[in-house]
């Protein structure tokens, strides 16, 4: 049985969160935030023209991600570098996610690039990577409808557990741990991103959303500081 | 009742509340939704009568109708320039729009203005697609050939050039250079010497950094006047 967490969270308990906002000079916008051990780096670029042209839109800018990890992020083997089938994807959610509250109607035929590098990975990356694009776009200047926070949530065994680190994706019980990443308008709860690995009941996937929920209100006020603190006179 | 969420000049950030109700109108940089009005963007609160707006703390230039811009060409056609203005898109320039009464078919517009040139130019019109024609003609509308660049983020650029360019004349007055601000954040700045040049420099990326401060134009001022008399003993004891 699935009693207690191997770092010792409580089940409903996040790991440590830090964010700062403005990190990289030569950058329009950037971030980094770290939950636990997992640092994820934003920058963003632009809007600058976008080639080649059959990509432009003539009514709206295009947001345009690309998620990476270094090769000394991982927790052994180092980590090809490179694109992979993986990164193309997370790149794509992280574009999926960021998108419903963007706003790049000022920038026709431009795109908007956001890199996002994992440092240091501890599970929950790409989560980490959507809410430290958030601040940086945010920091660049864009205009936005809300932020957007995001958390894992994950199924052990009959357990419904917030934020896993790497030690728990991979623990093994019979039926698998589902993993269960959702980002979140903050303000309004809207969900912009919901992927699962593995399985679950529908009563746990609407319990998880709660969970998350929470979990995201927590992750915004810290975000919010971290685009106050930058400001602050 | 409408009530205020924030007082004057405070920051907020993309998604904040501002107020409720229906006593306040959304201006830039905020939306209203149902009785709600929410910030778009990073920014201070600046409170206007009813009106709430945003002033951006960052972000690239926009470019709008009227405005005063310094650019550089990039390319040219047989009757167009492309001039980069600090926009996603370049700004076109018709060999039509320049101060120049005529120019005969077939011309090498390059005798005009060649590639690198930098130009004060005018918006005069901003499609839909964001297409930007520029114009040559107006006051002050020309080729820069000396003195130097410098950039600014276009966010302070009304800070840089004060109310009623009381800043930015002041700025002119104690360096003796002149100065040209365009409103994509390109500052030209000529000095009758290169100390004078950067005194104005030090003193305009100062305001640049110190937007938030109030009482501004005073503490430039003191700056400025310390610096020039700092180097007018400079002078004397060299001589």
């Amino acid at each position: 049985m699935y009693k207690k967490r191997p770092d010792g969270r409580k089940f409903d308990e996040i790991r440590e969160i830090e964010a700062k906002v403005g990190i990289i000079r030569r950058a329009d916008g950037s971030a980094m935030f770290r939950i636990g051990k997992t640092i994820a780096l934003a920058a963003v670029y632009g809007p600058r023209e976008l080639y080649p042209k059959f990509l432009q839109d003539p009514s709206r800018g295009i947001l345009r991600c690309n998620y990476n990890m270094m090769s000394f992020s991982g927790s052994g083997e180092r980590v090809r570098p490179g694109g992979s089938r993986r990164s193309k994807e997370i790149s794509m959610i992280t574009e999926n996610s960021l998108n419903p509250v963007l706003d790049l109607s000022e920038y026709p035929g431009a795109v908007v690039d956001v890199f996002v590098e994992i440092l240091q990975s501890d599970a929950g990356t790409r989560c980490a990577g959507i809410c430290a694009a958030a601040l940086a776009l945010a920091d660049a200047g864009f205009p936005m409808k809300d932020l957007v926070s995001a958390v894992s949530v994950g199924r052990i065994e009959d357990k419904l557990v917030v934020d896993l680190d790497k030690e728990e994706e991979d623990y093994e019980v019979e039926g698998e741990v589902a993993d269960i990443p959702v980002a979140m308008m903050p303000k309004t709860g809207k969900i912009t991103l919901l992927q699962m690995d593995g399985i679950c009941s529908k009563e746990q996937l609407l319990k998880v959303l709660e969970i998350a929920k929470e979990a995201c209100n927590k992750i915004y006020d810290v975000q919010k500081k971290a685009l106050m603190e930058k400001y602050q006179i | 009742m409408g009530e205020l969420l924030i007082k004057d000049k405070d920051i907020v950030i993309p998604g904040q509340e501002l107020a409720t109700g229906m006593d306040f109108l959304p201006a830039t940089g905020t939306y209203r939704d149902s009785d709600k009005i929410i910030a778009t963007q990073l920014g201070s609160v600046s409170i206007n009568g009813r009106l709430i707006k945003i002033i951006p703390l960052n972000g690239r230039y926009i470019p709008k109708r009227g405005d005063t811009v310094i650019g550089k060409i990039k390319d040219m056609n047989f009757s167009n320039w492309f001039v980069d203005i600090g926009y996603a898109n370049d700004a076109v320039l018709s060999s039509k729009e320049i101060s120049v009464d005529y120019i005969e078919r077939g011309t090498d517009i390059s005798q005009y203005y060649d590639l690198g040139d930098l130009i004060v130019a005018k918006i005069y019109n901003v499609s839909k697609q964001k297409l930007i024609d520029l114009t040559m003609r107006g006051p002050g509308l020309r080729k820069l050939s000396e003195g130097r660049i410098i950039k600014v983020s276009s966010v302070k650029v009304p800070r840089v050039i004060g109310k009623e360019g009381s800043m930015i004349s002041m700025v002119k007055e104690l360096t003796n250079c002149k100065i040209m601000v365009g409103q994509n954040g390109l500052i030209w700045i000529n000095g009758e010497n290169g100390t004078n040049e950067l005194v104005a420099v030090e003193a305009i990326e100062m305001i640049a950094e110190k937007t938030q401060t109030s009482n501004l134009t005073e503490k430039v001022k003191e700056f400025l006047e310390k610096r020039m008399q700092g180097m007018k003993e400079n002078v004397q004891e060299k001589a």
